[in-house]
């Protein structure tokens, strides 16, 4: 504050900030991007910081392996013939295993059908044993989830769980109850079970009364195999609106790995080489990335997304059978998940320690909130340099007509000359803003009845194509709103740009907070248009900038980079049919989870866009 | 003048009743931001429930209003929605004509000095033209009817509406000139949340300023008019105290209303400065802090008076301002009352460094109360540090912006 309460100091800290603005501007935003691609950098490794489950040392003695297999096989046979889950058998099995044996009904109609997993009225049943605790009085729960989803897949999760849950029963140390629950229709089914369970209900979710609870459950653990052997595990971390499960959890699986010798994977990537540069760094860039990515989408990566919302914290364990030559059997991941939930077992309180924010560049390597945060302040700082130029631009024209300051430089453009007739006319491109993202939240879902009878359309068409035509029409909006109003002049479109940067900085800083890859994401295409719009001139490449970081475009985009960091590209055919299936996707996953990306970017990132939009075109 | 009033009015009342209307009411509500122990809806119900039961309401811990409130709310308990919205509209209209006859007053002043040729060459953007003047009242009614502090603390039904109100029409007797109104209704605010206690100094000063009296220790007329003020003031509180007494019977108010709000042992967060602080201190200390951080809200009441003797309303503003920083449980409703004077004193605001940042401050620190919220108490991920730095940047932005006023009056009147 003492310097800027300074006279002498303010004004020549503001004639620099005047002068230099634009140069200030790339600097900072080359300076975030430079940031954010250096993180791999200076990442450091992970560690253990959970005493409870650090110092303890644990032998696992199960061998699970043939017996898993087994009860594979005699699961997969009652599906077939039961066309579904097989309740009854599944009952009888655990309870025979010695497990406390309960099934909750549930069904769901979505909003709209679901043409990826081809489903609208959805009805199913979910199973779960409760292994009570011989040493504790019920207060504290783990879990184990199998998600027991269409075709053939997933039956050798369920003989491992039930192969377990035999081995555990017989174990007489422990102090938390084990819960193994099997759901149906996957994310669905979760859900469901997570909601009865809580006793909440978050979605329209029916499902009956809720039959037998345990303690308040500390970590789950959700199982995806479809193999009898497996060349490497792929841990899935991003939960529901890029939540992601404390650090320590994910040191847990991954020492566990190595003790066991099993292959683990990040993103389907291998940990790089040690050493900073070369294939190392670019390997890690790309876990990053598609980390990112992953994140921003804020759908879970797999059934345990769901339960961190609960703040119960997570991981999903996929087996992988591919073409590398070392296998290894069920029994090895039997004792890895024993091991697991034994050191769990011993935990004395929540998970805490580690951290709650953070980034993977690959398994064994993290960068926390501190590190990861400056990319995103120096792309914000942009905003706030932008948006104080043009404060000062706005007070000086109004100042400037009593006693011109002498001696003083101007910005890069003309005194500005002062218009009267107080803020109304602000209001028109706002509201107009708002409300083209309030009608593409709203129409879509609730106007599909009206657009399947009108049009040729099934019901999912219906509802992308709305959201497409919606989010196109409101492109329109400044151009046939401004025939009506009488512009503002210069001091119009100041006034509406600054608005405009402060409502994107609000957003973003608030996004960097609930979910950093998606506020990076955003910032990093929102940001140059913000900075760099004005009206007048040549407006083509600026209409260019804004339409290409438009967040429809970006999505698009984003879908590509996706596949590119696979080491799978699509065609722009293929990406356009993956863009669609993400939007509808998107919405879906609002309506069943109440995820918030759908929400964030129809009320607030793109009348964000709109306002800059309208600052393009102002006349 | 009063057909925009009017529609200002009516603006804020469809507000409210949408909002009230609404699945946003039950979240507002719920908000720590807006609704403190002190005056969260939830706990009249709760008190007006014992009430009815024949318990005394202050038996548990819950209920910390006062017996003339929940007696207001027995009545008038199916109203409650237009109760609040009734009491909203009132203090705007009280600001109203008390800013309009305040604006008289100064426009009087400044006539006169200017015939006098009192004023240095210099200063002539400083005075105000009545087309100015004109629109400040409409101004202080806007800014305290439409500020979403003030919607979301209506919609909340959170008690400090009837305080904020009951400030108001102390301020417009004060300004009106009738000694007996402005100290039945200090004393009832007084009554109420303890801390008006402060709003006295200023009071005094601006009827005294009124009488013509000149402030002197020396001077007979001085200490006659002072002890008059006094005595209304402690008379009119001791009439209500025993009429509270004699609605329940008993004395448990005291200690249940009073105590709790300068011991202060209910450490929920909020947006003021005690819940960190003693949630984090061995019990030990605490006794002392206490009483520090206490003192802070009357402490700069005797400095100020000196200061700015000659601007008392200035200095009345100033003290609500730091009544709603300092206070124990303070809520986004008690902000809203000081920044509806912003208006006021919006000839200074040419000379007011650091607008531009400090709104920007408030403005994101009000949206980024919630987000830490979510981050800490659901999500788990953040923790209480995260929240109280909010808490401390959004109470810096309040001090400097006051201060800043405060230093612009001093320039202005030295210019």
């Amino acid at each position: 504050m003492g310097l800027l309460s300074d006279p002498q100091c303010r004004r020549a800290l503001g004639r620099l900030l005047l002068r230099l603005n634009t140069p200030l501007c790339v600097l900072s935003y080359l300076s975030g991007l430079a940031w954010f691609l250096l993180l791999p950098l200076l990442a450091p490794r992970t560690y253990l910081s959970e005493n409870a489950m650090g110092s303890t040392m644990v032998g696992e003695g199960s061998d699970l392996g043939p017996r898993a297999l087994a009860l594979a096989r005699d699961f997969g046979e009652h599906r077939r013939r039961e066309g579904g889950i097989p309740v009854s058998w599944l009952s009888h099995t655990m309870f025979q295993l010695g497990l406390e044996v309960h099934s909750q009904p549930f069904a769901r109609t979505l909003p709209f059908p679901d043409e990826a997993h081809e489903r609208y009225l959805v009805r199913g049943t979910n199973v779960f044993g409760v292994l009570r605790a011989p040493r504790a009085a019920s207060t504290e729960a783990l879990l184990l989830l199998v998600p027991c989803c269409e075709g053939g897949k997933n039956e050798q999760a369920v003989g491992l769980l039930l192969a377990l849950a035999g081995y555990c029963r017989g174990q007489i140390y422990w102090a938390k109850d084990l819960i193994f629950l099997v759901t149906e229709h996957d994310l669905l089914g979760t859900q469901a079970w997570l909601e009865g369970y809580h006793g909440v209900n978050l979605t329209a979710m029916q499902s009956g009364p809720f039959p037998g609870r345990a303690g308040a459950i500390q970590a789950a653990l959700a199982l995806e195999l479809s193999s009898d052997v497996l060349t490497s595990v792929d841990v899935a971390v991003e939960g529901l609106d890029g939540q992601l499960p404390n650090l320590d959890l994910l040191n847990l699986f991954q020492s566990f790995c190595h003790k066991n010798g099993l292959l683990c994977t990040l993103q389907g990537k291998l940990p790089p080489p040690e050493g900073p540069s070369g294939p190392g760094y670019a390997q890690s860039l790309r876990t990053l990335g598609l980390m990112v990515l992953g994140q921003a989408g804020g759908a879970p990566g797999g059934p345990h997304g769901l339960f961190l919302r609960f703040r119960i914290e997570a991981l999903t364990l996929r087996g992988i059978n591919s073409f590398r030559q070392h296998k290894f059997d069920l029994g090895a991941l039997g004792r890895t998940l024993e091991g697991m939930f034994r050191k769990l077992n011993n935990l004395l309180e929540r998970l805490h320690q580690s951290y709650f924010l953070y980034l993977l560049p690959s398994l064994a390597r993290f960068v926390s909130i501190g590190s990861y945060a400056p990319a995103l302040g120096l792309l914000l700082l942009v905003l706030a340099l932008r948006a104080l130029e043009l404060w000062m631009r706005l007070s000086r024209s109004e100042e400037g007509e009593g006693e011109p300051p002498v001696g003083e430089v101007r910005g890069p453009s003309d005194p500005v000359p002062p218009a009267r007739g107080g803020l109304l006319y602000l209001v028109p491109p706002i509201l107009i803003s708002v409300g083209a993202g309030a009608a593409l939240y709203l129409l879509p879902v609730r106007g599909q009845a009206v657009a399947t009878q009108h049009f040729p359309v099934g019901e999912a068409e219906a509802v992308v194509l709305a959201l497409i035509g919606i989010y196109v029409a409101g492109m329109a909006l400044p151009h046939s709103t401004h025939r009506a109003l009488s512009g503002g002049g210069q001091r119009g479109w100041m006034t509406l740009k600054l608005l405009a940067l402060l409502a994107l900085a609000l957003l973003l800083t608030c996004l960097a907070l609930l979910n950093f890859s998606l506020g990076f994401l955003l910032g990093v295409t929102l940001v140059p248009p913000a900075a760099a719009v004005r009206p007048g001139g040549n407006r083509l490449p600026l209409a260019l900038l804004l339409v290409l970081t438009t967040p429809g475009l970006s999505l698009f985009m984003a879908v590509l980079l996706e596949r590119e960091l696979l080491e799978a590209p699509a065609g722009l055919g293929e990406a356009w049919q993956r863009f669609l299936g993400a939007l509808g996707q998107g919405l879906l996953q609002e309506h069943l989870h109440g995820a918030h990306l759908s929400p964030l970017l129809c009320l607030g990132a793109y009348p964000c866009w709109l306002l800059l939009w309208n600052v393009l075109f102002w006349k | 003048m009063a057909a925009p009033l009017v529609l200002v009015v009516l603006a804020a009342v469809t507000v409210r009743a949408a909002l009230y209307r609404s699945s946003l009411a039950v979240f507002i509500a719920e908000r720590v931001e807006v609704a403190s122990p002190l005056n969260a809806w939830k706990r009249v119900v709760e008190g007006l429930a014992l009430l009815d039961l024949g318990v005394s309401p202050y038996s548990g811990a819950i209920f910390h209003e006062t017996p003339l409130i929940i007696y207001l709310f027995h009545f008038l308990i199916e109203y409650a929605e237009l109760v609040f919205m009734i009491t909203d509209v009132l203090t705007a209209v009280a600001l109203y004509l008390a800013i309009q006859d305040f604006n008289k007053v100064v426009f009087k002043k400044q006539k006169l000095l200017i015939e006098l040729d009192k004023y240095a060459p210099d200063v002539a953007e400083l005075i105000q033209t009545p087309m100015e003047m004109h629109y400040i009242p409409l101004k202080v009614a806007l800014f305290y009817l439409l500020n979403p502090y003030t919607v979301m603390s209506c919609v909340a039904k959170s008690t400090c509406a009837i305080n904020n109100s009951v400030i108001a029409f102390f301020i417009l007797a004060t300004i009106k000139g009738s000694a007996f109104l402005s100290a039945v209704f200090l004393a009832l605010a007084t009554y109420q949340s303890l801390y008006p206690l402060t709003l006295f100094a200023p009071a005094l000063l601006y009827l005294l300023q009124r009488q013509f009296i000149p402030i002197k220790l020396k001077s007979k007329s001085f200490w006659l008019y002072t002890m008059q003020y006094t005595s209304l003031y402690l008379c009119s509180l001791v009439v209500i105290i025993c009429l509270s007494f004699f609605l329940l019977n008993s004395w448990d108010f005291i200690p249940s209303v009073y105590g709790f709000i300068l011991s202060v042992p209910d450490l929920t967060p909020n947006i003021g400065l005690f819940w960190y602080f003693f949630a984090e201190m061995f019990e030990h200390f605490s006794l002392f802090f206490v009483c520090v951080f206490q003192i802070n809200v009357f402490f700069y009441t005797i400095p100020l008076a000196i200061k700015l003797k000659e601007h008392p309303m200035f200095f009345m503003f100033v003290q609500l301002a730091i009544i709603s920083i300092f206070k124990s449980y303070p809520t986004v409703g008690d902000i809203a009352l000081y920044m509806a004077f912003l208006p006021v004193w919006s000839h200074l605001y040419r000379f007011l460094r650091n607008i531009f940042i400090l709104s920007c401050v408030l403005i994101f620190c009000s949206f980024l109360f919630p987000v830490l919220w979510h981050l800490w108490i659901y999500a788990g991920s953040a923790n209480s540090n995260f929240y109280y730095a909010i808490t401390l940047t959004f109470n810096i932005g309040q001090v400097s912006r006051v201060r800043q006023m405060k230093e612009n009056r001093d320039s202005a009147k030295r210019g």
